[in-house]
């Protein structure tokens, strides 16, 4: 049984479709995080999951049981607001206990449900005073607290750290990371646009766009082998170099051309159809090495050093290529602006995509 | 040097500001002022009141007065002359009396301690304290005792008397409660039914909601004269095919009701409409329905708007007169505040004790109103619930 089962979910308002058929399924317990850029309809989609959207076409399925139509109360699932949205007259106490109390459940029980969530997220103290009194990570932990005493199936989070600070952020990641492996059971959905929360959160990453999925996987699978163009330069920063390369040879490995007269290997299969089309090459800017001439894929000119000590970022203009290629080289580096950069990249390291962005490995 | 470029700077306020607080002091003079001469007024003495200035009630005034002397039975004879003796003050208190006079065309012709010669050889003379004699050859005959005119220099008195006299004589007591009558029930059942309406028509979709919307900022245009009287004649048959007569409670609570509702449902949609949707839908996924919603998140979280409406409608209520006389009967029982006022004005016209005293009645609630609530027009709950 799925934790979660999304099929050919769609949703428009009045004629814009927003969504174009979502299919998912997630597994009870697991970890899955909507990443995307602003207006992808990953904030709608959950939103749909939670029952505050009605659900234009599809089916949603909670455990087994289509949910369609069911109020939010009756989903079993509980939700985690970017702004909290705390009751702003109760008390800790009373915001955590509201959803119990609605529910007429046992003075007791409630007691012993807050005081136990309370105790897991350090709220114990804070439990008598009115948001207003807390501190942004406390709030936040509030929220998270008033979804955990509803022992949901689904936990759902909307941005839930975008309101901290960089310090708080990190820190409550951590404790949201925590929080998973409390609860095992609890399927966890979390939507963000941070590739960094992402990353370090999900067990798998449905990466959105435009409404539709563009790939889900786990981080790494996303990281070394992105499905298309978007999902390469979505996952990663600086994000990849995308440059345009004649495919000239296929098979079991392949062989791309740039600018007519630079080549490179690829280590992977090239379907033999693809031979003299026109390819886009992705190269992280990690995986760039510097090279000497005769080695080198692409040659520029250094327009912009990054010195971050660790790291050291170079923007180098490359004739017959539109954007400056990012180049993140480890270490302190002595090279300055106008200087003639040569770089190559492993074969096994370097991406390849179709014209129309899809990767070969996809095809 | 900082401290000179500090007063520099206050110097430079702009001329915008300094006109501002300038007609904030202009304005806070134009309703204090009043205010207090009629508050100072409505304590004096009527007598006083009639002569003099509120702003004088600190010093003493002079006052034309006429006494009585005794009752001729108490009269004595001493050396062949008929004697009246007393005081000229109430109750036979002294009096500074600064001059006297025994005919009403004279009333101030003596000074204190003077024989002033009446008529058939009678003489009186009246003491600076107000002790008088009065002498006759023969017996001072009559049902009463003689009158003397005598101007007094009277102190300040205040007292509760006038209310003492509104509140009870005057019928401003019972107009009090009838004027409470109305405005409570006119207060409370428009904010009831616009609260519900305001949360309806800001989070419960339904179709021509907006439309609805329209309606009710429409309606806040109507002239209230204007459907005055057609609202009564609906009223009355209404009422008559209910058994319910015409002019009676019911009536003018449900013509506030509908006078005031578009106002308040405007306001409180507002307001409402304006709370964070997070919290809305927050509670939604707890599991609350729309009346849970609406009366344990969206009622103690309007309570500003709430209290401020209420504020509103309450002093329009209590001030009305209009809706009051067209809907609501003269009787004892019925006629509110406003109405007595008027017929004070038209009967006891001239009578500024008790017009003073009835005047600081009717806006003492108002003030209590407003000085109670005011708080909350400016406080806002919502500090804490959301960044």
């Amino acid at each position: 049984m799925n934790g979660l089962k999304l099929t050919n979910i769609k949703k428009a308002y009045g004629e814009t479709e927003v969504l174009h058929g979502i299919d998912l399924e997630i597994d009870i317990g697991e970890f899955i995080v909507f990443v995307g850029p602003s207006g992808c309809g990953k904030s709608t989609l959950l939103r749909m999951i939670a029952g505050l959207e009605d659900i234009t076409d599809g089916d949603l399925e909670i455990e087994g049981a289509i949910v369609n139509d069911l109020p939010a109360a009756m989903r079993g699932i509980a939700m985690v607001f970017q702004t909290y949205a705390l009751y702003p007259h109760m008390t800790v106490y009373d915001n955590m206990a509201f959803a119990m109390r609605i529910a007429k459940e046992s003075k007791e029980d409630i007691d012993q449900r807050v005081t136990s969530a309370a105790e897991m997220l350090q709220l114990t103290e804070y439990l008598g005073r009115l948001p207003k009194a807390l501190s942004g990570g406390q709030r936040q932990r509030v929220a998270i607290g008033r979804a955990i005493v509803r022992n949901p199936k689904v936990f759902l989070f909307d941005e839930p750290l975008s309101n901290l600070d960089a310090a708080l952020r990190v820190q409550t990641r951590i404790e949201i990371a925590n929080l998973k492996e409390k609860m095992p059971k609890t399927t966890m959905i979390y939507v963000t646009h941070d590739q960094v929360e992402a990353m370090t959160l999900a067990d798998r990453i449905v990466v959105l766009s435009a409404g539709r999925i563009e790939q889900v996987g786990t981080p790494l699978e996303l990281y070394t082998n992105p499905a298309n163009v978007f999902v390469a330069k979505f996952i990663g920063s600086p994000s990849m170099n995308i440059i345009k390369s004649d495919i000239i040879a296929g098979g079991e490995t392949g062989k791309v051309r740039f600018d007519n007269k630079r080549e490179a290997d690829y280590a992977f299969p090239v379907p033999t159809h693809l031979v003299g089309t026109t390819g886009q090459l992705g190269i992280r800017p990690e995986d760039f090495e510097l090279a000497t001439e005769n080695e080198a894929f692409v040659s520029g000119t250094v327009l912009f050093v990054e010195s971050l000590g660790e790291v050291t970022q170079l923007h180098i203009n490359v004739p017959n290529h539109e954007d400056a290629i990012v180049v993140k080289i480890p270490g302190i580096n002595d090279l300055h602006k106008g200087e003639t950069v040569h770089l190559k990249a492993a074969a096994d390291k370097i991406h390849l995509f179709n014209t129309d962005g899809i990767s070969v490995r996809y095809l | 040097m900082s401290g000179a470029k500090l007063s520099l700077s206050k110097l430079r306020r702009s001329p915008l500001t300094i006109l501002v607080h300038l007609s904030v002091l202009l304005i806070v003079v134009l309703w204090t002022l009043p205010t207090a001469g009629l508050l100072i007024s409505s304590f004096r003495d009527k007598d006083q009141l009639a002569i003099s200035g509120w702003w004088t009630a600190l010093s003493a005034s002079d006052q034309n007065l006429i006494g009585r002397t005794a009752h001729p039975d108490t009269q004595v004879q001493e050396n062949g002359v008929y004697l009246l003796k007393g005081s000229i003050g109430e109750d036979g208190k002294d009096v500074d009396v600064r001059m006297f006079g025994w005919t009403s065309k004279a009333p101030t012709a003596y000074l204190p301690g003077t024989l002033a010669p009446m008529r058939k050889g009678q003489t009186l003379t009246v003491s600076a304290t107000g002790q008088y004699t009065m002498t006759s050859p023969e017996p001072f005959t009559g049902s009463r005792g003689k009158r003397v005119f005598f101007t007094a220099n009277i102190p300040p008195k205040f007292s509760l008397d006038n209310y003492r006299e509104v509140l009870t004589s005057e019928g401003i007591g019972q107009s009090f409660i009838n004027s409470l009558t109305v405005t409570i029930p006119a207060t409370v059942i428009p904010i009831l039914i616009a609260a519900f309406a305001a949360y309806a028509l800001s989070w419960m979709r339904m179709p021509g909601r907006p439309l609805l919307i329209a309606l009710v900022v429409g309606l806040l245009v109507v002239p209230l004269q204007m459907s005055l009287i057609p609202l009564l004649r609906l009223y009355n048959d209404i009422g008559a095919f209910f058994g319910v007569g015409a002019k009676t409670y019911l009536g003018i609570w449900l013509a506030h009701t509908g006078f005031g509702l578009p106002l308040a449902i405007y306001l409180l949609r507002n307001y409402i409409s304006n709370l964070p949707k997070e919290i809305i839908e927050s509670a939604r996924v707890d599991g609350a329905t729309d009346f849970e919603i609406f009366v344990r998140i969206v009622l103690p979280l309007s309570f500003p708007a709430l209290a401020s409406f209420s504020i509103f409608q309450f002093l329009w209520v209590w001030n009305d007169l209009l809706v009051a006389t067209v809907f609501l009967g003269n009787g004892e029982n019925e006629l509110v505040l406003t109405g007595r006022l008027r017929e004070l004005l038209g009967s006891r016209g001239g009578n500024w004790e008790i017009l003073t005293a009835s005047a600081f009645v009717s806006i003492a609630v108002p003030l209590t109103v407003f000085f109670s609530l005011q708080r909350y027009l400016v406080r806002g709950l919502l500090a804490g619930s959301v960044k």
